[in-house]
C-alpha cells in the first residue's frame, strides 16, 4: 500500500518542498536529485542486470566536465545543449569501456570499471591545460529553456527555477527508467542477471544486454554529473575519484537495490544523513562506516527492503 | 532428410578425446534417445549439437545450417531448444516471467525497451498456454527458486518449449524427478511437443525404462564412439551393447 503511493507522495513532497523548507534544505536537495538520477542508472546495472560498477563516478565526472567545457570554454549556456553533449560524451567513452568490461562479471567487472575511472581521474589531474588539473574548470550558470534568470542571485536561482527544473528532470528520468525496467527488455536483463547460460538458450544475447544496460547507466550518470556540477559551480577531478564511486554504492545499499525506488531514496537519505552527522561531529566517516556495517549485516536490503519484503533482487 | 546431423565429429580436450568420429542424424518426427555409461561423451555430444562446443573436427548441421560453435542464441532462432541435466532456471523470476523470457525471444520483442510487458496480451496468452501444458498454470506468480524440485524441472523444460522450437534436446529431463513421477513428466513432454509443433525430440537419459518406452531410435555411445544406432528392439537384441550401456543383458 505504502509502496503503491510512494512515487506520488515523493513527487508531491518534492514540488511542495520550496514552500515548506528553507533555502538551506532546498540547496541540500539539489545534490540528492543529481545522485538520485545516477542511482537509477546504477540500479539498472546492478539490481536488474547484476553488474556492480565500482567506477561509476567516471560518468558523473564526464557530465560535470561537459558542463564546465560548454559553459566556460565554448560559451554555450543552454542546459539542454549541455545535456546533449554530456550524453554524447558519456556514450563515446562508455561504448569502448563497456565492450571491454561486459566480457567480465562480478569482481572482475567491478575492478575494471574502477580502473577506468581512476585512469580518467589521473587524466583530469595531470593534463593541466586541458582539464585545469586539480583546480578543475568553472561551471557557469546555465540557461534553463533559454532563460538566464539574471535578476536572481545564486541562491534564489538554485532554489527557484533550477530546483524545479531538476525536480522535473528527476521525475522524467524516473518515469523513463521505470518504463525500461518493466519492459520485455527489462525482464531480459533480470534473466541475464539470474542465469546467463539459460538466458542464452532462450535467445537472449547476454553480452549485448549487459552492454546496453551499461550504456543506459552511463547516460544517467552523465546527466547526474551535469546536475551536480551546477550548484557547486565547479568540475574538479575529485568527481571521478573512487571515493565518489564508493559513495554511490553506499547510497545503493542504504536505499536498497531490491526495490526500484530504493537506490534513489538512498541518495536522499545519504545526503541528509551526511549533512546531519557532519554538523554533529567531524568524525562523520566513522559514523558512516559503522552505519554501512550495520546495513550490510542487519538490513542488507536497505531502507526500501524494510517496506518491500519480496524477493532478494529487484523485480 | 535429417533435421539435425553431426558428421564425423571429434572433440578433444587437450590429449583427452571426448568424441571420436561420431556421425548421427535425427529426422523429423523422431524421438531419439542417447544412452551410454558415465563419461561416454553424451553431454559433450549434446553440447556439440547445441552449438556450445565447437568440434575439433567434423560438421554439425541443423536444417541445413552449419551450427558448429555458433552458440545458443543463433540456435534458438533456427528452432533448436535445449533443457539441462541440472535444474537451470532463473531463481528470482516468477514462473510467468521465466516462460515470458522465451516468448519474448520467439515474438522478437526483446528490443522493445519502452513497451509495457504487463500490457502485452500476446505474450501473456502464450505464457499461460505454455504453463497450462506443463501443469504450471496455478503457479504462475510464484518465484521459480521457491518451487518444488519437480516443478523446477518442468519449468526448465516448459521455458524451452515456449520457444516453440522445431527440435528440442533434453539433457536428462527426468533427473531429480522421483521415479513415480518420471512417466508423468515424459507424457507431459510428449504431449506438449505435439501441441507446440516440436517435430523431433532428442533426449539423454539414464532410466532405461523411459528410454525403451518412448524412443523411436536409440543411439548408444561408449568411449566417445557410436556403439549402436538402432530401434529399441534392435538394441534389446544386441547383448554385447546392452551389457556395456545398461550393465545388464536383458531388460
Amino acid at each position: 500500500m505504502i509502496l503503491r503511493w510512494l512515487p506520488l507522495v515523493a513527487c508531491a513532497l518534492i514540488f511542495a518542498a520550496p514552500s515548506i523548507a528553507g533555502p538551506y534544505y532546498i540547496t541540500l536537495l539539489l545534490p540528492a536529485f543529481g545522485y538520485g538520477i545516477a542511482l537509477l542508472g546504477i540500479n539498472l546495472l546492478f539490481g536488474y542486470t547484476g553488474l556492480l560498477s565500482f567506477g561509476h563516478a567516471l560518468f558523473i565526472a564526464i557530465g560535470a566536465y561537459s558542463a564546465a567545457y560548454m559553459t566556460s570554454k565554448a560559451g554555450i549556456l543552454h542546459i539542454e545543449a549541455i545535456f546533449a553533449v554530456a550524453i554524447a560524451a558519456a556514450l563515446l567513452i562508455a561504448v569502448p569501456v563497456g565492450l571491454l568490461c561486459v566480457r567480465y562479471v562480478k569482481i572482475f567487472f567491478g575492478i575494471l570499471t574502477l580502473a577506468f575511472s581512476m585512469l580518467f581521474y589521473s587524466f583530469l589531474f595531470k593534463f593541466y591545460h586541458v582539464t585545469g588539473g586539480d583546480e578543475g574548470i568553472k561551471v557557469l550558470r546555465p540557461l534553463l529553456f533559454g532563460h538566464a534568470f539574471a535578476e536572481r542571485d545564486k541562491v534564489s536561482y538554485l532554489t527557484g527555477p533550477f530546483y524545479y527544473y531538476m525536480a522535473g528532470l528527476l521525475v522524467i528520468a524516473t518515469a523513463i527508467m521505470r518504463r525500461i525496467a518493466s519492459s520485455p527488455f527489462g525482464l531480459r536483463l533480470r534473466a541475464v542477471r539470474d542465469n546467463p547460460q539459460k538466458a542464452e538458450y532462450l535467445g537472449v544475447r547476454v553480452r549485448l544486454h549487459r552492454l546496453v544496460a551499461f550504456l543506459i547507466s552511463a547516460v544517467y550518470g552523465a546527466i547526474a554529473g551535469v546536475a551536480l556540477s551546477v550548484p557547486t559551480g565547479l568540475a574538479d577531478p575529485g568527481l571521478a575519484y573512487w571515493l565518489q564511486s564508493g559513495n554511490l554504492i553506499f547510497m545503493l545499499l542504504l536505499g536498497g537495490y531490491t526495490n526500484f525506488y530504493g537506490p534513489a531514496i538512498g541518495a536522499f537519505a545519504f545526503i541528509f544523513l551526511h549533512d546531519q552527522v557532519m554538523s554533529i561531529t567531524e568524525y562523520w566517516r566513522f559514523v558512516f562506516g559503522v552505519l554501512l556495517a550495520v546495513i550490510v549485516i542487519f538490513v542488507p536490503r536497505g531502507l526500501m527492503g524494510l517496506l518491500d519484503r519480496r524477493g532478494r533482487w529487484a523485480t | 532428410m535429417s533435421l539435425l546431423e553431426a558428421e564425423d565429429v571429434s572433440v578433444h580436450y587437450g590429449a583427452y578425446c571426448a568424441l571420436a568420429g561420431v556421425t548421427i542424424g535425427v529426422s523429423e518426427g523422431e524421438f531419439v534417445s542417447i544412452v551410454g555409461p558415465n563419461g561416454a561423451g553424451k553431454t559433450t555430444l549434446v553440447n556439440v549439437l547445441t552449438g556450445l562446443v565447437k568440434p575439433s573436427r567434423g560438421s554439425v548441421r541443423f536444417r541445413g545450417n552449419d551450427i558448429a560453435g555458433r552458440g545458443p542464441v543463433y540456435l534458438s532462432k533456427l528452432g533448436l531448444a535445449r533443457s539441462f541435466q541440472l535444474v537451470n532456471i532463473f531463481p528470482e523470476l516468477t514462473v510467468r516471467e521465466t516462460i515470458a523470457v522465451a516468448v519474448i525471444s520467439r515474438l522478437g520483442r526483446g528490443k522493445s525497451w519502452f513497451r509495457s510487458l504487463q500490457a502485452d496480451r500476446e505474450i501473456r496468452l502464450q505464457v499461460e498456454a505454455t504453463a497450462e501444458l506443463f501443469g504450471l498454470r496455478g503457479r504462475l506468480e510464484e518465484r521459480s527458486g521457491a518451487l518444488p524440485q519437480g516443478d523446477k524441472k518442468l519449468l526448465d523444460v516448459a521455458s524451452a518449449f515456449a520457444l516453440r522450437p522445431v527440435a528440442i534436446l533434453l539433457d536428462e529431463p527426468t533427473s531429480g524427478v522421483s521415479t513415480a513421477e518420471k512417466n508423468h513428466v515424459m507424457k507431459l513432454m510428449v504431449a506438449a511437443a505435439k501441441e507446440v509443433g516440436v517435430l523431433s525430440l532428442i533426449q539423454v537419459e539414464h532410466d532405461m525404462d523411459l528410454v525403451f518406452g518412448y524412443s523411436d531410435r536409440i543411439i548408444a555411445i561408449h568411449q566417445g564412439r557410436v556403439l549402436a544406432d538402432t530401434t529399441p528392439d534392435g538394441l534389446r537384441a544386441n547383448a554385447a551393447v546392452m551389457a556395456t550401456v545398461v550393465g545388464k543383458t536383458s531388460i
